[in-house]
């Protein structure tokens, strides 16, 4: 287990610097000089330079890479040109509002789809079944974003029961949690309906083996022998979707974010965009491709703790 | 031929007309704004209603579709035609190409193709050309995964070694051999993609990154009924129900296409 642990963590390692350095290539090294674009093409050549000389650009391209990578390390991420704070605390504020978003969408998505795929799985070919897989087909090919504005119109301003956009703050944890439920919902139900068809064809298979046979002979009604013995094995294509899903739901947060006017990570960086902080846009960029590497490495771990036998392969 | 196949190749099929005739036919001009008509219910003159400057909403849709389908069909061109070589090269070559490959593979699955939409715009603007590469990079790994996986089942098996022994080069039974193979395999990835990829534009579209006024795109057409949703629902229902349509469509052709070209799957019904 332990060299399959070092093996897994030198290729977090490797995969975080090579994406460090396709980020460091795009933002900072084609458009040329980054100041200049920063400012636009009317700015006087000595404000250029004076923000040039701020923001360490005047470094050799392998220097300022360095600079960067450690400041991203030490969690100094420099200042925002267009707020004129540290980016890590406009990031750290933004996170404290997505990351709890993504992570009650996929919360949310497991809870929908385990109960849904067990069913359809149990009830194969039945009424039950063509139901489950009629409903996930419509489901996998809503977009996220017009369902959240399907879900404010019902459940915003028609029915009042959520509000149809903002975000109060954690100060009262429960306002916080009822302005993210509407977003959280229209993220999780598509992603649910992929997961509970991988979760309907993973336990299929799984039930045709010869050990669900077994313990079907030695006396467990079709129920137990699903829950304690096809469930578990049919975790590893789950985990494999769950730990995808994580990067479509933290990538889904950030246009859902706009739909609800929610100050997360997604409004951060598309006001970045508009107002060309090219500080901002990178970190943020960054932050996101860590948090989905990262999760990747998790999974990877998971299914080592799921299946013994990938833990002997390695 | 199975029901699913058959609303499938319906659903999809009705996309591609509309985009199709798009070009030669429109109920309304989509450049014409008529203040006076804004945000009318759907009637006889405009079927599915008007927005808020007056345009005919069924006409956006129709100019819509072929943003939407030129997008994704590009993207899945993309996708297709550097994944494909890099997967036959990893399953030809095991050892450094394989493994470079593989890695290079692992690091674009690492930016979700909104993130590199938002690097791309972020240095060159947004318009529906980066929409496309940014969609066609994150369709190259998957592309490339899903061939190799094929190939290299291919290369254990006997008439390949033979080909082998008969003198044929790794690069030639690649191309004579395995691809034609995995051609299937290939189709209905395609078919996935492509259906992913008419989600990301809309995506990319409604938050800006995508397709510019005046092309009329689905996506864009959301982010601007959004203020007025409440005012004029139908402005927000119909792209949204196109792009749902369009997407469950192909996803059905993908499934039956899948089922029709497996002779494996075809026995086992």
């Amino acid at each position: 287990m332990l060299r399959y642990l070092l093996k897994r963590l030198l290729s977090l390692v490797a995969s975080l610097l090579a994406a460090s350095l396709v980020i460091f290539a795009v933002i900072e090294v084609i458009p040329g000089d980054p100041a200049a674009y920063m400012l636009g093409m009317n700015a006087a050549p000595d404000t250029v330079a004076a923000l040039r000389e701020s923001l360490g650009l005047n470094g050799a391209l392998p220097v300022r890479y360095l600079r960067w990578i450690s400041g991203m390390i030490t969690g100094d991420f420099g200042i925002s040109y267009t707020y004129k704070v540290p980016v890590a605390d406009l990031v750290a504020a933004r996170l404290l509002i997505s990351l709890p978003l993504t992570v009650l969408a996929l919360v949310l998505s497991t809870a929908i789809a385990l109960p849904i795929g067990l069913l359809a799985a149990a009830r194969r070919g039945r009424a039950a079944d063509y139901a489950v897989m009629g409903g996930t087909q419509l489901g996998i090919a809503v977009p996220n974003f017009w369902f959240a504005m399907l879900l404010v119109l019902a459940f915003a301003l028609n029915w009042r029961i959520f509000p149809a956009g903002g975000f109060p703050g954690w100060a009262d944890p429960l306002a916080g949690l009822r302005a993210l439920t509407l977003p959280a919902v229209a993220l999780a139900l598509p992603q649910a309906a992929i997961l509970a068809r991988v979760l309907r064809s993973a336990l299929i298979e799984t039930l045709g083996q010869d050990y669900i046979r077994t313990a079907r002979a030695k006396g467990l009604s079709g129920a137990q022998a699903l829950t304690r013995h096809a469930l578990r094995n049919a975790l590893i294509p789950v985990l494999t979707i769950l730990g995808m899903q994580f990067s479509f739901l933290l990538a889904g947060a950030i246009i859902i974010e706009n739909v609800f006017y929610i100050p997360g990570l997604g409004r951060l960086i598309f006001q970045a965009i508009t107002q060309r902080d090219l500080i901002v846009v990178e970190s943020v960029v960054m932050i996101l491709v860590f948090a989905v590497i990262l999760v990747t490495f998790l999974t990877d771990l998971a299914y080592a703790a799921v299946d013994p036998r990938l833990r002997a392969r390695a | 031929m199975r029901p699913g196949l058959v609303i499938g190749i319906a659903l999809a099929g009705l996309a591609l007309a509309a985009a199709l005739l798009s070009l030669v036919w429109t109920p309304y001009d989509v450049t014409a704004l008529a203040i006076s008509q804004k945000l009318q219910a759907p009637s006889a003159a405009h079927w599915l209603g008007t927005d808020h400057f007056g345009r005919d909403i069924a006409a956006m849709l129709m100019v819509g579709a072929r943003t939407s389908l030129a997008v994704a069909l590009v993207a899945v061109g993309i996708g297709m035609g550097l994944g494909v070589p890099l997967g036959l090269l990893a399953a030809a070559k095991p050892g450094w190409a394989d493994e470079l490959t593989m890695r290079g593979n692992d690091l674009v699955f690492a930016f979700p193709s909104l993130v590199i939409a938002i690097l791309i715009t972020a240095v060159f603007g947004p318009s529906a050309i980066n929409a496309i590469i940014a969609i066609g990079i994150f369709n190259i790994p998957v592309f490339a995964r899903v061939t190799r996986g094929g190939a290299l089942s291919l290369w254990t098996l006997d008439y390949i070694r033979a080909a082998q022994v008969a003198g044929k080069g790794r690069a030639r039974i690649s191309l004579e051999h395995i691809l034609p193979n995995i051609a299937n395999l290939l189709i209905v990835q395609g078919t996935i993609q492509f259906s992913l990829g008419i989600l990301a534009e809309a995506g990319l579209s409604y938050v800006g990154l995508g397709a510019q006024p005046p092309l009329p795109s689905w996506g864009r057409m959301l982010a601007e009924a959004q203020t007025m949703v409440t005012l004029a629902p139908h402005v927000a229902i119909f792209p949204g129900l196109a792009i749902v349509a369009t997407v469950l469509g192909l996803n059905l052709l993908g499934d039956g296409l899948r089922d029709a070209l497996d002779p494996r799957l075809r026995r086992a019904r």
